[in-house]
């Protein structure tokens, strides 16, 4: 109520309280926001997602500032991005895009095929530095017949091709701008960057000139805050409007009893499991990996450590996807059975290792409680919490760690399993040869009964230890509407949000 | 000599130190249960007649957890203490019998010491050799080298410029030998004092570390991380941060009061020189 007398509010306040109408009018004078504040945990190194595996440059760009060819939407279904339509030869090796008309970067040069050739191309050149670099390597050339058509032609069928075209590594970026998006990000996207305060925050406005459907929001800020009890205070007091993949989980109960607020709990791709180093002893024994699958009681686990807010998985693939088997029944916990297949294997008085935590609470967290559960049968983990770079260069590169605990949240990352380099040291032929038929296949009931397959190996071989799904859990203000539920790809989509 | 009262501060000192000895003495013969014991569904369970103290967020009894965590709190600051006197006391007195060039590069070798904060360094020490008790001790005892050894050279000095220390290196004494027979017993009671307080720094410390999680390592119960884990959990079960703070406090506050009584009692200037030698 701007400039009014005192007396004159007063008097409209007396009148409303009397006919007890006061709170009801208010909603008429007020303005719908158009700005939101989105919390996040961890801040992007740098704002460039061709460059660099962080998930946070994802978690701000993806489908805000950057598009890919096609994208991932809220279901996890690939849709149109940037080429609007797009057709596949009988054999899977060609694929023809056809770009969305009058398409501009935030910088106002304009977007067409030979912007997309230079993406692709520079993703997969030798010298890229692209996180998923793999992602590419099938392409064997990129053509462009005019400005609104790619094709791009494989060397061999892949399955996942256009799955990984919509991931945020495969942004379509412009060669005058590419080299500074790491601190000056240019992409196509509806919203453009304004500014970035380091160590707080990313600031995006809605761009003017985008040529699809223009976002409601005008402004959204990311913030990042990775003290738990900061977060909550962040959301109390309102600083926050929306936290994202929150994982103070211990508060969520308050949140839910609190009108304010709005509480929910999809699904990611973040298979968490114990991640086992099989070509070192004693893990080298499929009987003792087994042993250990039966220590784990992962419903004590899940209520543990997020509060219930997940679900056990029996092998590497989330139960919300097509191709999904449940074998999480082949290993009921029963420290009794993994007693007797330790003694099988030679270790009737258990035996000493380590378990290496990286910094989220799930895995510090959880190990605590697998080490105990773990101790019950006679397996005397040591638990050595290490900070991200440190498990990057020891673990995941050097592969030097007996147990780890980690999510994986890359989708369909259940080809790992068959790369010979990858840290879990594992390997199996069987595994292998579905995999190839895998990537010539393109029949969905022939893919999924495959996925079946490589799920069911996995589970038999006990390759890591599979605990739970990482929920995604999102705290916002109540009268937000259209923050994704689920995350079917690291991002925070934020193009559908509104304030009701 | 009259056998003066013990000063108020020592008194309460003695009491509060005994207390930290006794409930980490008893930890090693009897808890109400196995501190490590996890039961989920038992968690963040308030004081009671079961567990007399609550249970923390996995289960596990509280009071258990504050009386091993006692047990490991005292013995890393004993060792770290214990390997700062075994260094910085025989450094302190060589400096000080040395003098000019032998004084000065142990000085400097303390000063680079005591560039870093005590934490930043043990921090540094233990991101690079790995988390654990271990390394606690080795990074903390460092630091108690530095601090023991500059105070003993201090004291010293002091020692060395009196006329009996002349004396005797006129009759004919070496220096290892008037270190040993007239320096030592002089610097013992400062010595003393100030181990008692780094004592309660490397309590402080400890403490400091096991909550960033560099510390003792589960399910070795440890009060600083009893007080990270207690952080996430202020909103909904705030005592579980009052306890093991409140361990960490009245640990501290025993062993300060402690250091500055035996100060007190010590102190030269109230008893006597002539006493004392």
């Amino acid at each position: 109520m701007p400039n009014r007398k005192p007396c004159a509010a007063l008097a409209i306040l007396a009148v409303g309280a009397a006919l007890g109408a006061l709170p009801g009018a208010a909603p008429s004078w007020a303005q719908v926001r158009t700005d939101l504040v989105v919390g996040m945990a961890l801040e992007p190194p740098h704002l460039d997602p061709t460059a660099g595996a962080a998930a946070a440059i994802k978690e701000v760009t993806y489908a805000n500032l950057y598009e890919p060819l096609t994208r991932i939407d809220a279901e996890g279904n690939v849709v149109p991005g940037l080429a609007r339509s797009w057709t596949v030869s009988d054999d899977g090796l060609t694929y023809r895009f056809t770009l969305r008309p009058g398409v501009r970067f935030h910088d106002g040069t304009a977007c067409d095929s030979a912007d997309v050739k230079f993406s692709l191309d520079r993703a997969r050149a030798a010298d890229s530095v692209n996180a998923q670099k793999a992602y590419f390597a099938p392409i064997a050339s990129v053509e462009t017949p005019d400005p609104a058509t790619v094709v791009v032609t494989l060397s061999r069928p892949d399955g996942l091709f256009l799955f990984h075209m919509a991931s945020g590594d495969a942004a379509i970026v412009a060669p005058e701008s590419a080299a500074a998006n790491k601190q000056k990000p240019v992409g196509t996207g509806p919203f453009k960057f304004e500014r970035w305060v380091a160590g707080d925050r990313v600031v995006l406005v809605r761009n003017p000139d985008y040529d699809g459907p223009k976002p409601a929001l005008e402004r959204v800020s990311f913030r990042f805050i990775s003290d738990p009890a900061a977060q909550v205070a962040a959301l109390k007091a309102g600083d926050v409007d929306a936290f994202t993949l929150f994982s103070t989980y211990e508060a969520l109960p308050e949140f839910r009893n609190d009108p304010k607020f709005t509480v929910t709990v999809g699904t990611t791709e973040g298979e968490t499991i114990l991640s086992t180093n099989n070509a070192r002893k004693p893990f080298d024994d499929v009987r003792v990996r087994r042993a250990m699958a039966h220590a784990i009681d992962r419903p004590t686990l899940i209520e543990g450590v997020l509060y219930g807010n997940g679900v056990a998985i029996g092998s590497h693939f989330p139960p919300h996807r097509a191709g999904y088997v449940d074998l999480t029944g082949m290993y009921p916990y029963d420290p009794k059975k993994a007693r007797a297949l330790l003694a099988e294997a030679g270790y009737p008085d258990g035996f000493e290792t380590t378990l290496r935590l990286p910094p989220p609470p799930y895995a510090r967290r959880g190990g605590e409680l697998i080490a105990a559960m773990l101790a019950e049968v006679g397996i005397r983990a040591r638990t050595e919490p290490m900070e991200w770079a440190a498990w990057l260069e020891k673990v995941f590169k050097g592969k030097d760690y007996d147990l780890t605990m980690i999510a994986h949240t890359e989708p369909l990352d259940i080809d790992v399993y068959g790369r010979a380099d990858y840290y879990f040291n594992y390997g199996n032929d069987r595994f292998k040869a579905v995999e190839e038929e895998l990537n010539r296949s393109q029949d969905p009931a022939r893919r999924n009964a495959l996925y079946g397959e490589q799920q069911r190996i996995l589970a038999e071989d006990a390759v890591n230890g599979f605990l739970f799904m990482l929920p995604s859990i999102t705290v916002q203000n109540a009268k937000l509407a259209g923050m994704w539920v689920n995350r079917p790809i690291q991002a925070n989509d934020v193009t559908g949000v509104s304030w009701k | 000599m009259t056998v003066r009262r013990l000063p108020l501060s020592l008194r309460l000192g003695l009491v509060l130190v005994a207390l930290l000895l006794g409930v980490a003495l008893l930890s090693l013969v009897w808890t109400p249960f196995p501190a490590d014991k996890v039961r989920v569904v038992a968690r963040l369970r308030p004081p009671g007649a079961g567990h007399w103290l609550g249970t923390d967020h996995f289960g596990r009894d509280v009071l258990s957890m504050i009386m091993v965590g006692a047990r490991n709190s005292l013995s890393i600051a004993a060792a770290a203490v214990g390997l700062g006197l075994l260094f910085g006391v025989p450094l302190g007195l060589a400096a000080a019998a040395l003098g000019r060039w032998g004084d000065e590069i142990l000085a400097r070798l303390g000063d680079l010491v005591f560039a870093f904060p005590a934490v930043l360094s043990a921090i540094l020490l233990t991101a690079v050799l790995g988390a654990g008790a271990v390394n606690v001790v080795l990074a903390l005892g460092l630091f108690n080298a530095a601090v023991l050894a500059r105070v003993t050279r201090g004291a010293a000095l002091a020692v060395w410029r009196r006329e009996f220390v002349r004396a005797a290196l006129a009759l004919g004494r070496g220096p290892l030998s008037v270190t040993r027979v007239h320096v030592l017993p002089n610097v013992a009671g400062v010595v003393v004092v100030q181990a008692t307080v780094l004592f309660a720094v490397a309590i402080v410390n400890e403490a400091a570390l096991s909550y960033l999680g560099l510390g003792i390592q589960p399910p070795s119960p440890s009060w600083g991380k009893m007080l990270g884990d207690a952080q996430t959990h202020l909103f909904n079960a705030p005592l579980q941060a009052v306890f093991p703070g409140a361990a960490i406090a009245l640990s501290v506050l025993g062993l300060t009061l402690l250091g500055d009584g035996l100060r007190d009692w010590l102190d030269p200037r109230q008893r006597g020189e002539s006493g004392l030698l």
